[in-house]
């Protein structure tokens, strides 16, 4: 690899995926992973049975958002990966949940997180939180004519609006358009019914406890309804993953507190009489 | 038509050589050195903004003196190598010594073939892991690269500077100690540097991934006017960014084979 060195009047600036294309375009670069997305994919829709990731949901709580997966990955009718993860950190501050063919989507939150980092590190500032779900919505629409296919990415952003003290939440469709949440979101297979469960537990300034519970029945809900979405896997010990964004950053909920609440509520339901 | 005047090789290279060094000179210098919880690298610049230090990958920090556009280029350059050799490969196989090899080869190319060297003197600093010592590697305006593992001085007239270090440095030294020492060796006799006029940055062993981290004005401060008994942990900034930086500093005077005084 040489040193990327570019005159003044033809600099890609801190467009980290404008440089890929650069660099691979000049032949120093072979890797171009989800960059343009207009490779040879002439495969008909369903006549592929691709790896797809299922539901994520978001909710916003007091002191943040927190954003909750589950781990089931499928290719047609069977299970692929049982311990897939759907929740990645954006950066310090946000993060970015994936539904949708998962090789692309992985592969679009890893360059979504190399954006955001070579943009600080070029400009020496962070990106707004606006201006990150700009960038997500924009590599979404890149990706468009893959998801024509039947390769759609649909990604779930939310973050930490430090200069707003609040958490936000994006959702995208395949087209890129990304519209704003002011309470919660849930996409993927799975989203509705886990749209539903959070509806109706949820009200402003939930602690992040609440916040937690909330999504984990959402999540188990999802699961019991749709077959893409995996529930809670007691025999293997796979938990779905929760993750919390507040003014401290990014953190990842326990596994053994996720243990623990999936627990607690089946305990709970079966005491109230209810099938668990 | 006129003819070119013959000028000899040596004339020529002479001639780029001192006006580099001169440009270089022009600038204030830099200091880096190893310490018990990473490397500390201190710069004599009261800019808050136009930055000398900055942050190129997860362990790599890249410090330049000279014509600040020109090291700059440097810098973005070598973050835009980085980033997609990591987005390429993977983060870990991205590595300062390829790095400093790709300065070395820009900077030698430049310097022979342009009509101007570049007035830069850049480093490229690597954090360490259990596997591999830190290192910091020093690139002068001409394409030397050299590797050292305790100290690097860069700018125009170090002497001084690389004297007082050579008197100071301890290995597994504290922060505070590393620190007090740099800035005293910087400021030079006649000089004293608080934290408002220097730019610090570390890169940190700990959990965290990337282990860039700027120290604050405040920070400085703290550290700088500490007594030198205890070293203290700067415990602010956990905030945005929670770290244990400092490791277990206090028990490390036994490790340390060479004499108890941090400064003579």
């Amino acid at each position: 690899m040489a040193l990327p060195l570019f005159s003044p009047t033809d600099d890609p600036g801190p467009d980290f995926a404008g440089l890929v294309r650069r660099l691979s375009a000049a032949g120093a670069l072979t890797a171009t992973g989800a960059i343009g997305g207009t490779g040879p994919v002439s495969a008909a829709p369903g006549g592929l049975d691709v790896r797809h990731g299922t539901t994520v949901v978001a909710v916003r709580f007091a002191d943040g958002v927190l954003m909750a997966g589950d781990r089931r990955a499928t290719e047609g009718h069977s299970i692929a990966h049982r311990a897939m993860e759907k929740v990645f950190p954006a950066d310090r501050y946000s993060a970015v949940a994936i539904a949708g063919a998962a090789g692309p989507a992985v592969e679009m939150v890893r360059l979504f997180q190399t954006q955001l980092e070579h943009y600080e590190k070029v400009e020496g500032v962070v990106l707004s939180l606006e201006g990150k779900a700009n960038q997500l919505g924009q590599m979404v629409r890149e990706h468009l004519p893959m998801a024509m296919q039947g390769l759609a990415v649909v990604p779930l952003f939310a973050g930490y609006d430090l200069s707003r003290g609040i958490g936000r939440i994006f959702n995208y469709d395949v087209t890129g358009g990304h519209y704003e949440e002011t309470e919660h979101s849930a996409t993927g297979s799975g989203g509705r019914d886990a749209r539903t469960t959070v509806k109706l537990g949820y009200r402003t300034g939930l602690a992040r406890d609440e916040a937690v519970e909330l999504a984990i029945e959402a999540l188990y809900e999802a699961a019991d309804e749709d077959s893409a979405t995996g529930g809670p896997d007691l025999v293997r010990g796979i938990y779905p993953l929760v993750a919390v964004v507040t003014a401290d950053g990014f953190a990842f909920v326990d596994d053994a507190e996720v243990a623990d609440r999936f627990a607690s509520l089946i305990a709970r339901r079966r005491s109230e009489g209810r099938q668990p | 038509m006129t003819m070119p005047y013959y000028v000899a090789p040596e004339q020529v290279m002479k001639d780029r050589a001192e006006y580099a060094q001169k440009g270089i000179a022009r600038g204030r210098s830099l200091v880096a050195t190893t310490f018990d919880g990473g490397i500390l690298m201190v710069a004599d610049n009261p800019s808050r903004s136009l930055h000398k230090i900055s942050e190129i990958y997860d362990r790599i920090a890249f410090a330049g003196v000279g014509k600040y556009n020109e090291f700059d280029q440097l810098r973005v350059s070598g973050v835009r190598h980085a980033d997609t050799k990591g987005y390429a490969y993977s983060r870990e196989d991205v590595d300062a010594r390829s790095l400093a090899n790709l300065y070395a080869q820009y900077l030698g190319q430049v310097f022979t073939h342009e009509m101007k060297p570049l007035e830069v003197e850049i480093l490229v600093a690597e954090l360490g892991t259990d596997l591999r010592p830190d290192q910091l590697y020093h690139i002068a305006y001409e394409g030397t690269i050299t590797d050292e593992d305790r100290y690097a001085v860069l700018g125009g007239e170090t002497e001084a500077i690389v004297e007082a270090m050579e008197a100071a440095w301890r290995a597994d030294w504290s922060l505070g100690d590393a620190l007090r020492a740099t800035t005293s060796a910087l400021a030079g006799p006649e000089r004293t540097l608080t934290g408002s006029g220097l730019e610090v940055a570390i890169l940190a062993a700990g959990e965290n991934r990337r282990s860039f981290r700027r120290l604050s004005e405040s920070e400085l401060d703290e550290l700088i006017g500490g007594a030198t008994g205890e070293p203290e942990v700067p415990a602010g900034d956990t905030a945005t960014d929670p770290e244990g930086n400092a490791g277990d500093t206090s028990e490390d005077s036994t490790e340390d084979p060479s004499g108890d005084g941090p400064e003579d």
